[in-house]
C-alpha cells in the first residue's frame, strides 16, 4: 500500500516537472520570446527578404525595401528570422552592422540621428566630444556614409520600425538622406521599413518617393481554416527533443483530440473569422494553457471555451454590472432620451427630468434622491466614459446643462439589465417599455 | 553671443610719381615711373616701382598677394590707377588636391611664380599694399637657413597644373631692380620702421610700406599662423573649450610653433619641420625643452645681432647670454634660469622695444573673447578640468610657460613674442597698428621704462612660480589619438584668423591709447586688480568682456609698458587648458572584413549595372540640355562673370547628374588647359537641417572653416563683394532649391545676389523639381535676380528610357528587346522616372534569376518577368488586403458600403455602422460579434488604412470613411460572396 503511494507521490512530482516545463516552453511560444524555426505562410517574402538582404551584405548592393502587412501578421518576426539567417551566413556574420529604429521611439530626426551614430559607434571617432547642433550632427553623418564605398566599407542595414510616423518628421529629412544614400555610390546601405499602413507611398515626398525604389513585401496571410487549425495545433504540441517521451507522447495525442473536438473547432473559427493573425491566437492559446496544472495535465475543450469567452467579452457592458441602481436608472432615461431626440444629445437636466417623470409615474420600489446625489451619480458616469461630453471642456457651461452623448448602444444595456443582479422589476420594465 | 565687428579700413593714399609718358596714345593712358603710397594722418611715403615685387591686397589679410610689379599706368585724368603684374603664388592659393604635387613640405616663404592663365594681370593699384623682398632659389640649392622674415623665396613656377622649374631668365631682371640688404632691418620685427629713427627718414627706395604687420606676416607665413593661434586664445579658448578633454595635438602643435613663433625662421623652419616628420609622436618634456632651448640660443643669437646693427641703444646682452643657457640642461634649471635672464635684459630693455611692447599689450588686451559659452569656458579651466587633461598636454604644459617666460629675455624677442599674441586679433588690423605707430612716441625715458621693466620680471616670476603650482593640479587624462593633419592645423588657424576680425574695432581704439599712455610710468590700482585676477586663473570671458570696457575708461593706466608681460603669463595658463577640439574628424564606417563579392553571371552583372548609383559612361538622351548648360557655364567661367540658372523637371529626369556630367566635361577641359581652372561646390536643401545652414556649408566646402551661419554669411559676403585680383570662378550646385525657402528669403536672396556682385565670379546653378517656383514662393526681388535663365527637363519618353537601360546594360544581353520596351513603355506612361525604371528591371532579373530552377542557368528576362515586376510594383495592395481580410473585417466593409447607402453619404458613425454589420451577420448566419470586438474589427482596418477613422477616443461615435473607392471593395468582396 505505502509502496502505491510513495509511487504515485513520485508520479505526481514528475508530472509536476513536466507541466512546468511545457508551460515554459509554451510560453515562450505564445509570447514571442524565440522566433520559430521557420515563418509560417510567408515562403515567397522569406525568400525574397533573405536574398536582398544578402546581396546588400555580400555584394555590397544598397537596397531599399517595404514591409507592408497588417498588425500581427508578422513583419518583425520575418525580419528577424531573415537577420538569424543572415546571420549565421560565415561571410556576413562581422559584416553588417545593424541599426535599428523606431518610429514610436524617434520621434524626430535628431534624436534618430544621435540613435544612428551611437549604434553606429560613431561616437567613439570624435571622442567624447558631445554632440553638437543637429545640423553638425547629420553632416557627420552623411559624410561617414559618404566616405564608405561599395566594396570597402560595411554594409549598414537600416531597419525603421513604425515607417510611417517617420514619414512626418520635417522635410523627411532623414528618409530622404538615408534613401539617396542607398541610391547614390556611397557605403552600402539597405534601408528596410516596416509598417502596418497601405497606403505608406503615398505619405512620402515625391522626391524621397522616387528615391525609393518601390520594392515592397506584403504579409497579407491568406490561411484557410484548415491551415489555421494545423497551425494551432502545432503551437500547442510539444517539441521533438522533450526529455520525456511518454509525457511528450500523452501531451500531444490529447492535443490531437482537443483540435478535433467540435466544440474547439466552433471557438477557433469564430475566433478565425474575427482575425485571422497569430497574436490573438496565441493570446487565445495563453488563456487556454494557463489553466492547466498537475492537476489537470492536458487543456480541454471547456477551456478553450472559457478563454475565447474572456476574450471576446464586451468591457462596457461589464462596467455595468457594477452600477449603483440610480447610476442605471440614469442610463436607462438616457436610453430613452436618445430614442426621443433620435441620437441628439442631452444634459443633466434633461436626464433628471425624465428620471423624476419615472419616479412620479411607475417606481414604487425606488425613493426619491436629491438633486446633489443625482449629479453625483451622473459624474460618475461620465467618469467611466459612459457619458461623454460634446463641447470642448473649456466653454464655460453651468453642469448641469452640458450636452452629453450616451456611449453605449442599446442592446448592451438591455443585456446589462438581464445580467443585473436583483435588478427591481418596475425598473426593468421601464426600460423596456417604449418613451419612457 | 558672438559679436562681429565691421572691418575698419584705413585709408591709403596714393600718389602718382615721376613724369607721366604717354605709352598707348589710343587709349590715352599714362604710364608713370613710380607710386607713392601714403597712410593717411602719417607721413611715412612708400615708393613702389616698377621691377619690385609687392603685396597686393586680396581677400585674405593674413596673406595679401604676392606679385612683380611691371607697369603703372593710369588714365587722362590720373584718376583711375592701374598696374600689371606678374604673379606670384603662395602654397596656400594652390588647390588643395594640387599641393601634393609639389612632393615636399614647402618652405615657409615659398611662392612659386604663376604661369597660369586664368588671373588678371591688370589690378588697381590702389589695392597695392607694399613692397616685398623675393628672392629666386636656384632648383638645386637649398632654401637659404636663417633667413630674414621678409624674404621670399621663388624656386618653382606653378602653372595650375603641375609645379616646374622656374627659369632663372624670368627673375633675372628682378633681382637686379629690388634693392639688397640694407632695407632688410627695417622690416625686422626686432626693429619696427615704427620705432628705429632711420624709418622715418626721406622715402628710401625700398622703405617701409605703411603696413608693417602686413610686411612682417607676409614675410613669414608660418610665423603668423602660430603667432595667430596664440593670441587668438581668449576667443579660441571660449570657442573650443566645449568638453575639456579636448586637447589634442592640433594644440600642441600649434603651441609649438607659438613658441617658435618668437624665433628665426630657420630654427622655425627646423622646427616645422620635425613637426611634419612626426606628427603623432609623442615628445617627452625633456625633449622640447632642449629643442626650446636650442632654438632659443640660436634665434637670440641672432636677434641680438640684428637689434645691435639695427637699433641705435640696443644691448649686447642678447650674445652672451646665449653660452649661459646652452650650459643648463636639466628641466628645472633652464625653467628658472631664463626668469633671472629676463630681469637683466629687461633693464636693459630698449626703449623702442618697450614702446612696441606697450602698444602690442594693448592690443593682446583688446582680444575680446566671445561671450558664448561662457559657462564652458569655466569649465576648461585648468583647476576645475584638469582631469581631462591628457599627459601630452602635461608635456606640453611646461614648454609652454617656458616659452612665454622666454619672451621677456630680450627686448627683441619679447617685443616679438607680444607681437605674436597681439597679432593674431589684429590680424586684420594691419593698417590700423601702422597708422598709429609712426606717431608713438619713442621718446621715453630710459630710466623709467627700466623701473616698469622690473617691475614686469618680477611679477612675471610671481606668475610663474604660481603657474608652476597648478601645473601640478592638472592631473592626467585620456589621451585621444587623434592627430590633426597639416591642413588642419591650416584651417583651423584660418578660423581664428576669420575671428580676429571681430576684434577690429575695439583694438583700434586700444591702439590710439597707448599712444597717450604709454608715458604714465607709475601704477594704478586698476592694474594691480589686474594681476590680481590674473593670478586666480579662474577669469571669464565676461569678465575680460568688462576689461575692454575698463579699458576705455582708464585709457591712460591701460597704456602701461608692464601690463603686456604681467597680462601674458596670466594667460598661459587658462590657454594651456584650451583644447582643440577635432574639428575636422573623419568619420566613416568600419570596412569590412570579406571584401565584397563580384557579380558572378550576367544576371547579377546586369543588376550591377541598373543599379541608379553605378555611373554611366555617358548619359544619353539629355544632350540637348546638357549643352546649354555646359555652354552656360563655360561661357561664364571663361568671361570669369557670373550668374544664376534655374532648372526644373519632375524626380529622376537626370537633372543632378547631367549637371554632375557637365561640370566633369568642364573639370576635364580646365585640366586640358583649355578653360581657366574654377571650383565646383554641391549643397543640397535635403541635407541641410536650416536654410541657413547653406551658408555654413559653401563656406566650410570653399575655405575648409566651419563657422555659425550668422558669420558664415558675412564671410561669404565679404568674400564675394570685394574685389581680389587672383580669384577662380565658382560654381555652385544648389540642389532642391525649395527647401531653401524661408520667410524672408535672405537665403534665396543672398544666393542668386552675389553672382550680380562685380567681383564674385560666381554661377549659380539651381534645381527643383516645379517650373513655376521663382512665381510661386520668391518675392519680386528674390526671382528677378533669379533671372530668365531657366531650363526645364522633360519626364523622359519610352524610347529614352529604352536608350538609357540599353547604354547603362552596355552589351551586357540580359533583357528580351520586347520586355525592354514593356518596362520603358510602361514608365514613361506613368511618371518618366528613370529611377523607377532601373528599378523594376533590376527586380525583373530577380525574379528570373528565382524563377529559374538553377541560377546559373537563367536565361535572359523575359515578359513575364517583367510583367510580375511591373505588378509588383505598381498594382495597388488594397484589393489583396481586403480578401486577405477576415470574415468578420469584410463584413463590416460591406456593412460601411450598405450604411453609406443608406444615408447617401460618404461618412458614417460606428454605432450606425455597428448596427448594419449586426444584421448582415445575421443574414450569414453568423453569431454577432460583441461591440467591443467590432471595434477591434474596425480599429485593425483603420490601421490599414482601408478605412479612416477620427481620433479612436471617441469611442462609438467615431466617424468611419472609407479610403478605398466603394467599387474596388465590392469587386474585392465579390468571389467571397459567391
Amino acid at each position: 500500500m505505502d509502496n502505491i503511494i510513495r509511487k504515485y507521490l513520485i508520479m505526481t512530482l514528475f508530472k509536476y516537472g513536466y507541466i512546468f516545463q511545457v508551460q515554459m516552453i509554451l510560453r515562450e511560444r505564445f509570447c514571442h520570446q524565440r522566433l520559430p524555426e521557420k515563418p509560417v505562410g510567408m515562403e515567397s517574402q522569406h525568400k525574397h527578404l533573405l536574398e536582398l538582404l544578402r546581396r546588400t551584405a555580400v555584394h555590397g548592393e544598397s537596397n531599399s525595401v517595404l514591409i507592408v502587412g497588417p498588425r500581427g501578421s508578422g513583419k518583425t518576426m520575418l525580419l528577424n528570422c531573415v537577420l538569424r539567417e543572415l546571420l549565421e551566413v560565415k561571410d556576413v556574420n562581422k559584416n553588417v552592422l545593424p541599426v535599428h529604429l523606431n518610429g514610436l521611439l524617434q520621434t524626430d530626426d535628431r534624436i534618430a540621428l544621435k540613435e544612428i551614430t551611437r549604434q553606429l559607434n560613431l561616437e567613439n571617432v570624435v571622442g567624447d566630444k558631445v554632440f553638437g547642433s543637429f545640423a553638425e550632427n547629420l553632416a557627420f553623418l552623411l559624410e561617414a556614409l559618404k566616405k564608405g564605398d561599395r566594396s570597402s566599407s560595411r554594409p549598414v542595414l537600416f531597419i525603421l520600425d513604425e515607417f510611417d510616423l517617420f514619414a512626418h518628421h520635417k522635410n523627411q529629412t532623414l528618409l530622404y538622406n538615408l534613401l539617396d544614400v542607398s541610391q547614390s555610390a556611397q557605403a552600402p546601405v539597405a534601408v528596410i521599413g516596416l509598417t502596418c499602413r497601405l497606403d505608406v507611398l503615398e505619405l512620402l515626398e515625391k522626391r524621397v518617393k522616387s528615391r525609393f525604389s518601390h520594392r515592397q513585401i506584403h504579409l497579407l496571410s491568406s490561411l484557410s481554416f484548415i491551415q489555421y487549425l494545423d497551425n494551432v495545433r502545432s503551437q500547442l504540441s510539444l517539441p521533438q527533443d522533450f526529455p520525456d517521451t511518454k509525457f511528450y507522447d500523452e501531451w500531444n495525442d490529447s492535443i490531437k483530440t482537443l483540435c478535433e473536438d467540435q466544440l474547439v473547432v466552433d471557438v477557433l473559427q469564430s475566433h478565425y473569422n474575427s482575425s485571422k493573425d497569430f497574436r490573438s491566437l496565441h493570446l487565445l492559446l495563453m488563456l487556454a494553457l494557463s489553466r492547466v496544472s498537475a492537476s489537470k495535465p492536458a487543456i480541454k475543450p471547456t477551456d478553450l471555451l472559457e478563454a475565447s469567452r474572456v476574450c471576446m467579452v464586451d468591457s462596457k457592458a461589464n462596467i455595468l454590472h457594477g452600477l449603483s441602481i440610480l447610476e442605471l436608472c440614469l442610463i436607462i432615461a438616457m436610453k430613452h432620451l436618445n430614442d426621443i431626440y433620435e441620437g441628439e444629445p442631452f444634459n443633466f437636466q434633461m436626464v433628471h427630468n425624465e428620471f423624476k417623470k419615472f419616479l412620479q409615474r411607475k417606481s414604487h420600489s425606488i425613493h426619491n434622491f436629491d438633486k446633489p446625489v443625482v449629479i453625483k451619480a451622473f459624474e460618475h458616469l461620465q467618469q467611466l466614459e459612459l457619458i461623454k461630453s460634446m463641447d470642448s471642456s473649456t466653454a464655460k457651461i453651468q453642469k448641469e446643462y452640458q450636452l452629453m452623448k450616451l456611449l453605449l448602444d442599446h442592446s448592451q444595456i438591455m443585456e446589462a439589465l438581464q445580467k443585473y443582479p436583483q435588478c427591481p422589476t418596475d425598473v426593468k420594465q421601464w426600460a423596456m417599455s417604449a418613451f419612457g | 553671443m558672438v559679436r562681429y565687428f565691421t572691418r575698419l579700413r584705413v585709408r591709403r593714399i596714393y600718389k602718382w610719381g615721376g613724369r607721366p609718358y604717354i605709352f598707348d596714345r589710343k587709349l590715352k593712358s599714362y604710364g608713370f615711373e613710380y607710386l607713392n603710397m601714403s597712410v593717411e594722418g602719417q607721413e611715412a611715403v612708400t615708393t613702389v616701382t616698377p621691377g619690385q615685387y609687392i603685396l597686393i591686397e586680396g581677400n585674405d589679410d593674413e596673406y595679401p598677394f604676392v606679385a612683380k610689379l611691371l607697369k603703372l599706368f593710369g588714365d587722362e585724368s590720373h584718376k583711375q590707377k592701374k598696374a600689371l603684374v606678374q604673379w606670384f603664388l603662395r602654397l596656400s592659393e594652390v588647390p588643395q588636391n594640387k599641393k601634393l604635387l609639389l612632393g615636399r613640405s614647402p618652405h615657409p616663404q615659398e611662392i612659386f611664380y604663376y604661369l597660369g592663365r586664368a588671373c588678371d594681370d591688370e589690378i588697381n593699384a590702389e589695392s597695392i599694399l607694399g613692397t616685398v623682398h623675393v628672392q629666386h632659389v636656384p632648383e638645386d640649392t637649398p632654401f637659404p637657413e636663417p633667413g630674414t622674415k621678409d624674404t621670399l623665396y621663388v624656386k618653382l613656377s606653378w602653372d595650375t597644373k603641375a609645379f616646374n622649374v622656374l627659369d632663372p631668365v624670368l627673375m633675372q631682371d628682378t633681382s637686379a631692380s629690388t634693392p639688397p640688404k640694407p632695407a632688410l632691418p627695417l622690416f625686422t620685427p626686432c626693429a619696427s620702421p615704427t620705432a628705429t629713427p632711420v624709418s622715418r627718414g626721406p622715402v628710401h627706395h625700398a622703405l617701409p610700406t605703411p603696413d608693417p604687420t602686413v610686411m612682417r606676416r607676409a614675410g613669414s607665413v608660418s610665423d603668423t599662423r602660430a603667432t595667430m593661434s596664440a593670441g587668438k586664445r581668449s576667443t579660441l579658448e571660449a570657442e573650443s573649450i566645449h568638453s575639456a578633454s579636448k586637447l589634442s595635438a592640433s594644440k600642441i602643435l600649434s603651441a609649438k610653433r607659438r613658441g617658435s613663433a618668437a624665433d628665426t625662421p630657420g630654427v622655425r623652419k627646423k622646427l616645422q619641420l620635425s613637426i611634419g616628420a612626426s606628427p603623432g609622436k609623442k615628445m617627452t618634456r625633456a625633449d622640447v625643452l632642449c629643442e626650446l632651448l636650442d632654438e632659443e640660443m640660436e634665434s637670440e643669437k641672432v636677434v641680438s645681432l640684428k637689434l645691435s646693427s639695427s637699433v641705435s641703444h640696443s644691448l649686447q646682452h642678447g650674445c652672451s647670454l646665449s653660452p649661459m643657457r646652452s650650459g643648463c640642461k636639466t628641466p628645472n634649471g633652464q625653467r628658472r634660469f631664463p626668469w633671472k635672464l629676463t630681469s637683466i635684459s629687461l633693464d636693459r630693455l630698449s626703449p623702442t622695444a618697450l614702446g612696441e611692447q606697450d602698444f602690442s599689450s594693448d592690443l593682446l588686451l583688446a582680444v575680446i573673447p566671445l561671450a558664448l559659452e561662457d559657462e564652458v569656458f569655466e569649465a576648461g579651466l585648468p583647476t576645475d578640468a584638469g582631469s581631462a587633461n591628457t599627459p601630452k598636454k602635461r608635456q606640453a604644459t611646461p614648454r609652454r610657460n617656458y616659452v612665454r617666460g622666454q619672451k621677456p629675455t630680450t627686448p627683441s624677442r619679447r617685443k616679438e613674442s607680444a607681437m605674436a599674441i597681439r597679432e593674431p586679433a589684429l590680424g586684420v588690423l594691419a593698417e590700423e597698428d601702422s597708422e598709429d605707430s609712426p606717431m608713438q612716441p619713442i621718446a621715453l625715458t630710459p630710466r623709467s621704462k627700466r623701473k616698469s621693466a622690473q617691475l614686469v620680471s618680477l611679477r612675471i616670476r610671481k606668475q610663474l612660480n604660481l603657474l608652476d603650482n597648478t601645473q601640478e593640479l592638472i592631473s592626467d587624462g585620456d589621451d585621444d589619438c587623434f592627430v590633426p593633419s597639416k591642413k588642419e592645423l591650416q584651417s583651423s588657424s584660418d578660423e581664428e584668423k576669420t575671428d580676429s576680425e571681430e576684434e577690429t574695432v575695439a583694438r583700434k581704439t586700444r591702439g590710439r591709447n597707448c599712444k597717450t599712455s604709454v608715458r604714465t610710468p607709475h601704477k594704478t590700482p586698476s592694474k594691480k586688480k589686474e594681476l590680481q585676477s590674473s593670478s586666480n586663473e579662474e577669469k571669464t570671458d565676461s569678465e575680460e568682456e568688462t576689461d575692454s570696457e575698463e579699458e576705455t575708461v582708464v585709457k591712460k593706466t591701460r597704456g602701461r609698458n608692464c601690463k603686456t608681460s604681467v597680462r601674458t603669463p596670466h594667460k598661459t595658463p587658462s590657454k594651456k587648458v584650451t583644447p582643440s577640439t577635432p574639428r575636422c574628424a573623419t568619420p566613416c564606417i568600419p570596412s569590412r572584413t570579406v571584401p565584397a563579392r563580384q557579380p558572378g553571371n550576367i544576371l547579377e552583372e546586369a543588376r550591377a549595372r541598373l543599379h541608379v548609383s553605378s555611373v554611366p559612361e555617358s548619359l544619353p538622351c539629355r544632350e540637348q540640355e546638357f549643352q546649354d548648360i555646359y555652354n552656360f557655364v563655360e561661357s561664364k567661367v571663361m568671361d570669369g562673370t557670373g550668374g544664376c540658372m534655374y532648372i526644373s523637371g519632375v524626380p529622376g529626369t537626370g537633372k543632378t547628374a547631367t549637371i554632375h556630367e557637365v561640370i566633369r566635361c568642364l573639370q576635364h577641359a580646365s585640366d586640358m588647359d583649355e578653360i581657366p581652372t574654377f571650383r565646383f561646390i554641391e549643397i543640397n536643401g535635403m541635407k541641410m537641417t536650416d536654410p541657413h545652414q547653406a551658408y555654413v556649408q559653401i563656406l566650410q566646402k570653399l575655405t575648409d572653416q566651419k563657422v555659425t551661419a550668422d558669420h558664415a554669411a558675412a564671410l561669404l559676403e565679404k568674400r564675394f563683394s570685394n574685389p581680389a585680383p587672383k580669384k577662380e570662378t565658382t560654381v555652385l550646385l544648389v540642389d532642391e532649391l525649395d527647401l531653401l525657402w524661408t520667410r524672408k528669403q535672405n537665403v534665396m536672396y543672398n544666393l542668386f545676389d552675389w553672382p550680380t556682385r562685380r567681383h564674385a565670379r560666381l554661377v549659380v546653378l539651381t534645381i527643383a523639381n516645379t517650373m513655376d517656383l521663382p512665381e510661386r514662393i520668391m518675392i519680386n526681388r528674390v526671382a528677378s535676380r533669379l533671372g530668365l535663365t531657366r531650363m526645364s527637363f522633360q519626364p523622359y519618353s519610352f524610347k529614352q528610357l529604352q536608350q538609357i537601360i540599353t547604354s547603362r546594360l552596355n552589351k551586357v544581353k540580359a533583357f528580351e528587346e520586347d520586355a525592354l520596351q514593356l518596362v520603358s513603355r510602361k514608365v514613361a506612361a506613368l511618371s518618366g522616372d528613370a529611377r523607377r525604371c532601373l528599378d523594376i528591371c533590376r527586380r525583373a532579373t530577380e525574379i528570373c534569376e528565382h524563377s529559374a530552377s538553377h541560377p546559373s542557368s537563367a536565361g535572359l528576362v523575359k515578359m513575364s518577368h517583367v510583367m510580375e515586376a511591373l505588378d509588383e510594383m505598381f498594382s495597388s495592395s488594397y484589393i489583396t488586403a481586403i480578401r486577405c481580410a477576415s470574415l468578420q473585417e469584410q463584413l463590416f466593409l460591406r456593412a460601411v458600403i450598405a450604411e453609406f447607402r443608406r444615408l447617401g453619404l460618404e461618412e458614417a458613425t460606428f454605432q450606425q455602422v455597428f448596427v448594419q454589420h449586426r444584421t448582415l451577420s445575421r443574414v450569414e448566419g453568423l453569431q454577432p460579434i460583441s461591440l467591443s470586438e467590432g471595434l477591434a474589427v474596425c480599429q485593425r482596418l483603420g490601421a490599414c488604412r482601408l478605412l479612416l477613422l477620427e481620433a479612436s477616443r471617441l469611442d462609438m461615435l467615431q466617424r468611419v470613411r472609407l479610403n478605398v473607392s466603394q467599387d474596388d471593395v465590392l469587386y474585392a468582396l465579390k468571389p467571397v460572396r459567391d
